[in-house]
């Protein structure tokens, strides 16, 4: 086994236990919320899922300057793995907030500041994943996507910006803005944690696939 | 002009393509006022090397030497002179029109004179001013050349220069390559037809899978090279 | 800078002697302006409320395929092989490249705006001068990144949809800007109270977006 597979079973079952520890206390431990009722536990799930695409798509700009540097393929395929894991958890971001907004709202969508954001970026990166899959050349593959993903975390602050002062012209639903009760933090930053060490997982196994991907390549072109 | 007495030199050169290695390790250098011959077959690596030669592309180990400062240096792009597989002329602006656009890209001192003078010299003077799109073949190619030839350069790096040249293409450009070299110029050139190369060349060099498998003058090249290496290069391309 | 206007002189230059992009350009741009006149009553007191997002629309769709052209003019001959190899910057061939392609975006949006004016009965010069700022911040917004990505996907197989792809999306907030301000210079004449921060946005963006491109260019380029 390699150091990096170790790592992949470490992360990938202690988050697998933790998950399921949490999940025991958010579903049958905790009573429902007075006035969403039992949806209010998507919050669980909803938020942590936006805090660990934005790590993964902040570690992918670091590893995509990294690479403009260093010009080793290494960081481009670690850069690629988080943003794609990191544009999954986008998507279970925008999936769940909008089961949520179906049965609070009763809409499934609404052009809200978060979720207009949300929805801009997930196209952004998802911009991102189809460029990588229309170059052929490693080398061209790693310094294009690269050049984008730093373009694409630079525009992130900025629509965020945007679409806050858009909206605010705009009547439009508000979320709730209270803080956390407290019963509620150690099962809601648990889940951050669990979150964190299940997408770490998951990007090392892309990370793996990335290499072998290259590798492939490599032999196929010695081969010819 | 800088102290180094090579007009081109590779120290141990490496290009990726992902984990494909396209050049391994290749060392190389030309004293100027030579002309080396870049042989090998196709994949060998003859158009990477000569793609980092000319600053397109950067190695991915290794250092290389143009004058003796690095390729990417504006100061070293402005004495070189490239021709790729491309012409690298533009379609909808004449034939003066695309010297000029090039001299001026160059940073050439009088560019009307310099253009006129190209254009004489491949004898495109009364067509200055037709558009690129309406040249037979061969007035192309000898556009490409002047376009290659307008800032004077002391190094040139041609990318198979005679493949798909018209004869009178091909005695233009040796001639013009003779010319260059009494007056120090430098070339290196990637081939396919061994006559024409071999002809100008004062040295060879063989690439095989982006190894550097020979590299000798040319007398000695032409007598100690086996036969097949000859029959490969003719054949494929 | 000699470089810089080099490429610009050459790419204008080529572009109004085949006017292939432009005129493109400026019929997709009407079409689309007749095609929202489906969309809603063209004469009613509501066009002139979301003028400004109609007009952008047209402006950023249009000007895809301008932008589209700026990089890919160069394959043909392998011309940017040519380019690449001159002794001239990164940065001074994508400026060269930007400021052919801000004129001609320009041309093209200014020949749109006495169409709209007429087809939609908006005034436009009422607000002329501030109006043109605007025009000029938003549509250097659309070039800074729309040639950016140009560069970035020239060498691509199915280049002309992945620029639209990838410009839309990071083009947002610069567009949201541009149609804001048009919006409330046309309903108003003048810049509103909540108009400063915008304005400010997209000076920002232009900046923010210029300084990335000129930096990163070279990368590109020489790969």
């Amino acid at each position: 086994m390699s150091k990096r597979e170790k790592w992949v079973y470490a992360l990938g079952v202690s988050g697998t236990v933790l998950l399921i520890v949490n999940l025991y206390r958010i579903l049958l431990v905790l009573g429902d919320e007075m006035q969403q009722g039992a949806i209010y536990r998507i919050i669980y799930f909803h938020v942590p899922a936006a805090f660990i695409g934005w790590t993964l798509f902040l570690a992918a700009l670091v590893a995509s300057a990294l690479y403009l540097w260093k010009k080793d393929l290494a960081f481009d395929g670690f850069a690629a793995s988080a943003i794609e894991v990191g544009w999954v958890f986008c998507s279970i971001n925008l999936v769940t907030g909008m089961i949520w907004g179906r049965i609070i709202w009763g809409i499934w969508w609404t052009w809200d500041p978060r979720l207009t954001s949300m929805f801009i970026c997930w196209l952004l990166y998802g911009g991102y994943i189809v460029l990588r899959s229309a170059i052929d050349d490693a080398g061209q593959r790693a310094t294009v996507s690269a050049v984008l993903a730093i373009f694409a975390f630079a525009d992130v602050p900025i629509v965020f910006m945007a679409i806050r002062w858009w909206r605010t012209q705009h009547p439009s639903p508000v979320l709730e803005t209270g803080g956390l009760a407290p019963e509620m933090r150690l099962p809601f930053w648990l889940n951050v944690f669990v979150f964190l060490l299940i997408g770490l997982a998951i990007t090392l196994v892309r990370v793996d696939q990335e290499d072998t991907q290259r590798e492939l390549e490599g032999l196929r072109r010695r081969a010819f | 002009m800088s102290p180094a007495s090579e007009a081109v030199l590779a120290s141990d050169v490496w290009k990726f393509h992902g984990d494909f290695p396209a050049l391994r390790g290749v060392s190389l250098r030309t004293e100027r006022g030579t002309c080396l011959a870049l042989l090998g077959r196709n994949g060998a690596g003859k158009t990477t090397l000569l793609r980092i030669l000319a600053g397109l592309s950067a190695p991915s180990r290794g250092d290389v030497r143009i004058l003796g400062t690095a390729p990417r240096l504006p100061v070293t792009r402005r004495r070189a002179g490239y021709l790729g597989h491309g012409i690298g002329i533009y379609d909808e602006l004449t034939a003066r029109e695309n010297l000029l656009h090039f001299a001026r890209l160059y940073g050439v001192e009088n560019k009307e004179a310099a253009a006129s003078k190209w254009l004489e010299r491949v004898d495109l003077k009364r067509v200055e001013d037709g558009r690129v799109r309406e040249f037979s073949r061969g007035m192309r190619q000898r556009l490409a050349i002047a376009r290659a030839f307008v800032h004077e350069p002391d190094v040139l790096l041609l990318d198979e220069p005679f493949t798909s040249l018209d004869d009178r293409a091909i005695h233009l450009l040796q001639n013009l390559l003779r010319e260059a070299f009494a007056r120090g110029c430098t070339a290196v050139l990637s081939t396919h037809q061994l006559r024409e190369a071999l002809e100008l060349a004062t040295n060879v060099a063989l690439l095989d899978r982006g190894k550097l498998k020979f590299a000798g003058p040319r007398t000695q090249a032409m007598l100690d090279l086996p036969p097949s290496i000859y029959f490969e290069t003719e054949t494929e391309g | 800078m000699r470089g810089v206007w080099a490429i610009a002189r050459k790419d204008f230059q080529s572009e109004l002697r085949s006017k292939e992009a432009i005129n493109a350009s400026v019929s997709f741009a009407l079409v689309i302006l007749l095609i929202f006149s489906f969309a809603f009553e063209p004469t009613a007191d509501e066009t002139r409320a979301i003028a400004g997002g109609l007009l952008w629309i047209a402006f950023a769709f249009a000007g895809a395929l301008i932008l589209n052209r700026s990089f890919a003019r160069e394959l043909q001959n392998d011309c940017l092989d040519a380019v690449i190899a001159s002794p001239i910057a990164g940065w001074e061939l994508f400026l060269g490249k930007a400021l052919a392609s801000f004129l001609l975006l320009l041309v093209v949006e200014l020949i749109c705006f006495p169409v709209f004016s007429i087809f939609y009965g908006v005034n436009l010069t009422k607000a002329f001068w501030p109006l043109l700022l605007v025009l000029i911040l938003g549509t250097w917004a659309l070039t800074a990144l729309g040639v950016t990505f140009a560069a970035l996907t020239v060498n691509i197989r199915l280049r002309e949809l992945m620029l639209p792809l990838l410009l839309y999306p990071a083009l947002s907030p610069a567009l949201m800007a541009s149609m804001t301000l048009t919006t409330s210079l046309l309903t108003a004449g003048v810049f509103g109270a909540n108009d400063q921060p915008w304005l400010r946005l997209l000076v920002g963006f232009d900046v923010i977006f210029t300084a990335l491109a000129l930096a990163l260019i070279e990368f590109v380029l020489v790969l």
